[in-house]
């Protein structure tokens, strides 16, 4: 098939392709730049080009154009069909909650019933799954508890089928990002068969995840540059401008999903710079027109996805505008904003006095609320007291009576009012411990002092004792509600207290360390304001918090998804995935199902497309190492040689930089990892392998004499075929559901095909 | 600048006049020898020596990180195994040779900071090598800037910067370890330049010179990566730079293909390989020093432990190599987290029901115990027959064999059944077997699934082979959770029988490490049974690879507890120095000793971090406009400056961005190096380049002249927190206190 009607099938590009041919760049540049956006001139372009070089251009160049198109049509339809038919087939099973649905579901919901709630990912996958689940009639009421938890007669399948649609552009992406790389239909088909039939590609397509929407949007934003690198000779035209502001868009996207979408982010920005080195060193170009480019780019790839990236989270926070369970991991004045939120159109006493409960309430973003329980420091960390901590989430534990240094009970009459540089003693409302510090070692800020409950009842001692002051205020001013910054100075010791933003181990809960710092600098990790206010004493009066800007919002949010993202921290005992496991397919995730009497599906990739990609990474490798020794040493090879060593160099090089970049972070995260974090990487190492395999086929007559090689490369080309299809077939079970006994047990569907101890199904 | 020229490169010594056919014509010439010595070399490394080496011994008292670095050190003169994961051995070695220079007997208890020394400790040589160290740094810089191809006066600058950092002096005065890093990879790099520079030539004597250079280079390599894991990033910009030079090596089309295999060989050969077999050689060394058994141990296998002299090769002597029904044994976990542990079971019951409501089946709790006590003794079954003695000859166990664990002291056998384990409640509960008449029948058989098969054997091996236990019933595999016991299991290590096992896994593995062969039918008897070694030793010993291997990782993966120290800081906190380490504060006086740098030559060196990269960019730009601001031999001493300073602070730096351990200051030092490579170097571009009047050039030679005076003075207001005397006054502390993040101490009077 390849050789004999695959190259007139290129020709369907040969316009395009006979420009980006990059040996004769600069010749060809020369002579055809001032006419580029002439039409006919592309004809003449054919013409010239064909007369540089011949390889790719045989003969058949001028068939008519509908023939060329159709062969690579064809295949594309094929793709298409195979990829949508392979993740819409039994969509709708398992019919309950599979493993990670529980959360994205969920809130999917909250979207739909405009609760606001927290997640450490941007909102627009969990929005786009509401979007779809909205349209397709499901009406938000499903709690989604727990993985396992059946459907009935929800409309899950509008999310779950919005899902696989995504997931099924991504065998098509790649056939069309090969296909522009290496001009191969071959390779493209290669790279689109591993994903079509790989079972991990198809499972992870299936449910309700963000991993499909973050792919498809990767894919896309690789796609479209691939495509916008190919208009490089018809600058500032029409098409030029769509594949540019198209990858922006799909850049806003993908990082509207994930964080993740960063690394492709920075692939396209290593290329946009490596493009815009090649602007500047061709001499042709004025200044002038290089700054032009650069503006445009910046426009398209920076401005442009930012810009859409806000607003998502624009409509992420005028949708949500109901209280919800995330509302404490954001500040007071943020609060405010809620629906249903105490704090909203708030009213309660003005100023605080002595004897009022209270919530105290760190500055800094996330910074959580001042919090005591029941449980000691363990031994060996300071002092075995009560331990005080800050906690994010709104609990009785919360809550703190203000008192005079002496007296416990309040007395009667109007009570009166803590004024700037006043002695307070803070009692813990649910213990009766009082807020506390003395000259020991803080749990883990060891350069602070620790902060304990101690005495009980309003008897303690002089370390008890905390002096409040307004930040800028002076001696005698009232503190406000909700408004004044305030300090809690130590008067023992002279210490501030202060949250370290660092999360206590097991014992503390993993709640968030507080200290006394003797570092008095003023910094929100030293403020606190003063947020619930009860005191039947005064009046209650209707108080209008300042509410916070946009951009406030904005900042606020990210900085507590970033701390949530770092707080994920492996948690004992825990099994904990290593990257290094990932490219070897070492072990999956099960989705759904762990004993034999359930329904099982196991995220796991199909092993020999795995491990096809494993071994085409260091064929790559070995490939551009022997093809860039043979240009460097000054070897005269062959013009179709050169070619293929220019494919390789370029179009692998740009693949292999993406698997890198979706790869090579993960080993310094710090972060509890997944298997699943692999497979934006896995599509890249599919395309590699696609590119690669295809020019090892044709290097076959290196060795082989023209008829055999071409057998070769016939029959190397077939044996992948069928490697892959019937390892499909032997694997599909994984995606599409097994029930019965496992697989190392006799009488399984499965048996005989655990050829990894690690593999769990 | 005219002051230097005529002297040449180096400490090149004796030059001997060499001659074709000297030897007819020796009689007619004088014999001559002539001598040139760089006064300026001389002159600063004498300056060195004497910043680093005088009053070495003073504070006699433990500084800082030796309490740290001590307790190695003591452990190598009484030769007891350690393991360190804070970096390979060499850098210890290193340490504990200057201790055996000075007859330290390792007898000496380092407990705390600020301890005295005893007079029987030679303080001197134990703080010598470093300082030495030190000292040499200042000399091979100055050498490396001749070798980037600059002239005699930035290599003065620099060596001068080096010489007046308080920090480094600091750094290298006591017993640690950053001042024979610096030095490795100055000396490294310098050696590699100095191979690269040379000219290659055909005669056999001068490329055998030029390789000697290499050579040197690899070994200094070696070393780097040998003191500590952080000299790996430099040993890896070195190995680019070899690259890239070995690149166009490649590219020269000059050159027969032959003499560029053979050049690129020899360039693997000294670069790769030498580095990789000093590595292990550094740990060759390091096993067969430390031969006996000590505190650490534990966490090596029983294989390993078995090898030391003492612990538990003193236990294991001379006991039977196979095990066999009949035999009494001691299993222990493979797996050292959270620490090590035994089989255990005892004359308890698991509670009816757990604090969460959930039941147990009230059968004898085992666990695993992290002590040596007789109830971790267990006598190993034929299910087949009653007896619980050794037959003769014995039959050994091998893999695929079922058999029956039975508690030795309590006589329970060893079983699993369907309830859940109490703290991993999807895991089989492991108990010793009581019958309560419920309808829980015995469920005891165990399958013994030799894992190391293929490297031992197919029986199974006192201490060598690892087993795991597979439960015939349920096919579940006995395992070790990790998980603590609440007070009803004496806060012991929970086990379990796991179905759904990984296979990687060596919480399943166990090995027998105490062993004897079972003679006494009777319970009485056998408990009072004595150990009576066999007719069969153990073969204790194991390879040296695999001594290695298993230290290696064990270093790599044993996690020590990382919790934030007083003095420790963030890596960005370095670079403007917002932090600086409190080394020691005399008793009863104001003297102390301070990490803290010279602030003046701290900024110059960020200063020209800084314009290096501003000034790289422009030139790239303009060069891409095909505008060349300096020749070609220029830019590419430029790049070399740039691949060598810039790369060497980024590759130093960056990597600590990226850690979760507890940084201090002084991991910035060697980046710190690099920037003061750069910026004399800098400057005299900017001097011969970039200015062109010479009123310019004047105002340039000035102002460096003004900075080097005030880094001079800073130096010397610094001092008396560099050398811990003379004591200040807390009024005159107050003052050097010049930044508020610093912490100098005051002893309230």
């Amino acid at each position: 098939m390849a050789k004999a009607e695959c190259t007139p099938k290129w020709n369907t590009l040969a316009l395009r392709n006979r420009k980006t041919c990059p040996t004769p760049e600069k010749s060809f540049q020369t002579t055809f730049t001032p006419v580029s956006k002439d039409k006919n001139s592309q004809t003449a372009g054919l013409l010239a080009g064909g007369d540089t070089q011949s390889s790719n251009g045989p003969s058949g160049q001028f068939v008519a154009r509908g023939s060329i198109e159709s062969p690579s049509k064809v295949l594309l339809m094929l793709v298409a069909g195979l990829s949508f038919s392979t993740r819409l087939y039994k969509l709708t099973e398992p019919p309950h909650v599979c493993w990670d649905e529980t959360h994205f579901g969920k809130m999917g919901s909250y979207y739909i019933n405009r609760t606001f709630f927290f997640d450490v990912h941007p909102p627009l996958g969990k929005m786009l799954i509401g979007l779809a689940g909205y349209m397709s009639g499901y009406n938000g009421t499903f709690p989604f508890i727990k993985p396992g938890d059946k459907y009935e007669n929800q409309n899950y399948w509008g999310m779950r089928g919005f899902c696989a649609v995504l997931g099924s552009f991504l065998p098509i992406f790649a056939y069309l990002i090969v296909l522009e790389l290496s001009n191969s239909c071959t390779a493209a088909i290669i790279a689109a068969t591993l994903l079509i039939f790989d079972t991990g590609c198809i499972t992870i397509s299936q449910y309700i995840l963000l991993d499909p929407i973050l792919m498809f949007f990767i894919m896309a934003a690789v796609l479209s540059m691939v495509k916008f690198n190919q208009q490089r000779y018809r600058s500032f035209t029409a098409s030029w401008w769509f594949w540019l502001v198209l990858t922006g868009i799909n850049l806003a996207g993908a990082l509207g999903v994930k964080f993740v979408g960063l690394f492709v982010i920075v692939l396209v920005g290593l290329n946009t710079i490596g493009d815009l080195w090649r602007l500047l060193g061709d001499m042709s170009l004025s200044l002038v027109d290089i700054a032009k480019h650069f503006l445009a780019r910046a426009f398209a790839l920076i401005l442009l996805p930012l810009i859409l990236y806000v607003t998502i989270f624009a409509v992420h926070f005028v949708v949500l505008n109901k209280s919800g369970p995330g509302d404490g991991f954001f500040s007071s004045a943020f609060q405010s904003r809620l629906i249903g939120n105490n704090l909203h159109n708030a009213s309660m006493p003005e100023y605080l006095a002595f004897g009022s409960t209270v919530t105290i309430k760190n500055l800094r973003i996330a910074g959580g609320y001042l919090h005591s329980h029941w449980h000691l420091y363990p031994e060996g960390v300071g002092a075995r007291q009560q331990q005080v901590t800050a906690y994010l989430h709104k609990d009785y534990n919360n809550l703190w009576v203000v008192h005079r240094q002496q007296d416990n009970n309040s007395q009667s009459g109007n009570p009166d009012l803590v004024r700037h540089g006043d002695i307070v003693r803070l009692e813990h409302k649910e213990t009766t411990r009082n807020l506390h510090s003395h000259l020991h070692e803080a749990p883990l800020t060891k350069k602070h002092f620790q902060v304990t409950g101690y005495g009980i009842n309003g008897t303690g001692d002089a370390n008890d004792l905390w002096q409040m002051e307004v930040c800028g205020g002076r001696k005698g001013d009232p503190v406000k509600v909700l408004r004044s910054k305030v300090r809690f100075l130590h008067r023992a010791t002279g210490c501030v207290l202060y949250s370290s933003g660092k999360t206590l181990p097991k014992w503390g809960w993993e709640q968030i360390e507080v200290t006394c710092s003797p570092y008095l600098k003023e910094t929100p990790s030293s403020q606190w304001n003063i947020e619930d206010h009860i005191n039947p004493k005064l009046p209650n009066i209707s108080l209008s918090v300042l509410k916070p800007n946009f951009l406030e919002i904005l900042l606020e949010s990210h900085i507590v998804m970033f701390r949530g993202n770092s707080g994920l921290k492996p948690k004992d005992n825990e099994m904990n995935s290593k990257p290094w496991h990932w490219p070897i397919n070492y072990q999956g995730l099960r989705f759904s199902g762990v004993n034999a009497t359930e329904y099982r599906v196991y995220l796991l990739g199909n092993p020999v497309v795995w491990w096809i990609n494993l071994a085409s990474l260091g064929l790559y490798f070995t490939m551009v190492a022997v093809a860039s020794i043979a240009t460097q040493r000054g070897f005269s090879l062959g013009q179709q040689r050169i070619e293929h060593s220019l494919v390789l160099v370029r179009g692998g090089g740009l693949l292999m930089l993406g698997w890198l970049l979706h790869y090579a972070p993960f080993f310094t995260m710090g972060r509890i990892l997944y298997f699943h974090h692999y497979f934006p990487a896995m599509l890249f190492s599919s395309m590699l392998t696609g590119l690669t395999l295809d020019i090892l086929f044709r290097s076959a007559d290196l060795l082989l004499h023209p008829p055999y090689s071409y057998w070769f490369q016939r029959t190397g080309q077939l044996l992948l075929l069928f490697s892959i299809l019937y390892s499909f077939y032997l694997f599909h079970p994984l995606s599409y559901g097994m029930t019965g006994p496992l697989a190392h047990e006799p009488g399984s569907a499965m048996a005989g095909l655990k050829w990894m101890d690690s593999w769990e199904f | 600048m005219s002051l230097t020229c005529w002297a040449t490169d180096s400490i090149h010594g004796v030059e001997e006049n060499e001659g074709h056919s000297w030897v007819s014509e020796m009689l007619q010439l004088p014999l001559v020898v002539t001598a040139q010595v760089d006064l300026l070399l001389v002159l600063v490394s004498l300056l060195a020596f004497w910043t680093r080496l005088s009053h070495l011994s003073y504070p006699n008292a433990v500084v800082f990180d030796e309490v740290y670095y001590g307790q190695f050190v003591s452990l190598y003169m009484k030769r007891v195994f350690f393991i360190d994961d804070s970096g390979p051995p060499l850098g210890h070695m290193i340490l504990a040779f200057g201790a055996y220079l000075g007859g330290f007997d390792g007898n000496f208890v380092w407990n705390r900071i600020g301890a005295e020394y005893p007079t029987t400790v030679n303080v001197w040589s134990l703080r010598l090598l470093p300082a030495l160290c030190g000292a040499l740094c200042v000399p091979l810089v100055y050498l490396l800037t001749l070798e980037l191809k600059f002239s005699h006066l930035s290599a003065l600058g620099a060596a001068v910067l080096l010489l007046l950092e308080n920090s480094l002096i600091v750094q290298s005065r006591f017993m640690l370890l950053e001042s024979v890093l610096i030095f490795f990879v100055l000396l490294a790099f310098f050696s590699y330049l100095r191979f690269h520079n040379a000219p290659s030539s055909y005669s056999l004597l001068s490329s055998w010179s030029r390789y000697i250079w290499l050579i040197l280079s690899g070994v200094s390599c070696g070393a780097v990566v040998g003191v500590k894991y952080m000299g790996l990033f430099s040993y890896l910009l070195l190995l680019v730079v070899a690259s890239l030079h070995t690149w166009k090596l490649i590219g020269d089309k000059t050159i027969s293909h032959r003499n560029v295999c053979v050049q690129c060989v020899h360039r693997v050969l000294c670069l790769v390989v030498v580095p990789v077999l000093l590595y292990v050689f550094w740990f060759y060394v390091h096993l067969s020093f430390l031969n006996r058994s000590g505190p650490h141990d534990q966490l090596m296998s029983s294989a390993f432990q078995a090898s030391l002299q003492g612990g538990l090769s003193r236990i294991t002597r001379g006991q039977p190599l196979e095990v066999a029904y009949g035999s009494q044994v001691t299993l222990r976990s493979s797996v050292s987290q959270p620490i090590p542990c035994w089989l255990h079971s005892h004359k308890v019951n698991y509670p009816i029901r757990y604090d969460n409501g959930r039941g147990s089946s009230h059968q004898q709790q085992v666990t695993c115990y992290p002590f040596k006590d007789v109830n971790n003794w267990w006598i190993i079954k034929d299910p087949g027959r009653q007896q619980l003695v050794v037959d003769t000859p014995p039959r050994p166990v091998r893999h695929g064999d079922v058999i029956q664990l039975v508690h030795g002291m309590t006589s329970r056998f060893l079983n699993s059944h369907d309830v859940a384990a109490p703290m991993s409640p999807h895991t089989q509960e492991v108990s010793g077997y009581i019958d309560f008449n419920v309808s829980m029948p015995a469920q005891n058989l165990w399958r013994v699934d030799i894992s190391n098969r293929e490297a031992e054997s197919e029986v199974w091996k006192t201490i060598l082979s690892e087993v795991r236990l597979v439960h015939v019933n349920t096919s579940a595999v006995l395992k070790l959770s990790g998980v603590p016991l609440p007070d009803w299991g004496f806060r012991q290590l929970e086990v379990v029988a796991d179905k759904l096992f990984k296979a990687h896994s060596s919480s399943l593995e166990w090995t027998v490490e105490e062993h004897r062969y079972g003679t006494s039918q009777e319970q009485k008897e056998r408990e009072a049974e004595l150990h009576s070694p066999t007719h069969i030793d153990v073969d204790r010993k194991i390879s040296f690879w695999a001594k290695f291997v298993e230290l290696q990782w064990k270093m790599l993966t044993v996690k020590q507890e990382e919790s934030e120290h007083k003095y420790s800081s963030s890596p960005l906190e370095w670079i403007t120095m917002e932090t600086n380490i409190a080394y020691w504060l005399h008793s009863s006086t104001n003297a102390q000793i301070h990490l803290i740098g010279n602030p003046v030559s701290w900024g110059v060196g960020n200063l020209s971090l800084l314009a290096y990269q501003l000034l790289a960019v422009v030139y790239l730009l303009r060069r891409r406009r095909g505008l060349k601001d300096v020749p070609d031999g220029v830019w590419d001493q430029f790049v070399c400056l740039g691949c060598v300073c810039v790369g060497g602070w980024l590759v130093n730096f960056v990597p600590f961005l990226l850690m979760d351990k507890t940084l201090f200051l002084y991991h910035y030092l060697p980046a710190l190096c690099y920037l003061y490579l750069l910026s004399p170097a800098l400057l005299e571009h900017a001097h011969t380049h970039l200015l062109s009047s010479l009123t310019h050039q004047r105002a340039l030679c000035v102002g460096a002249l003004a900075v080097l005076l005030s880094i001079f003075l800073t130096y010397r207001t610094f001092c008396p927190l560099t050398y811990g005397s003379p004591e200040l006054s807390a009024h005159q502390l107050q003052g050097l206190k010049w930044r508020d993040t610093w912490d100098i101490l005051y002893r309230r009077r």
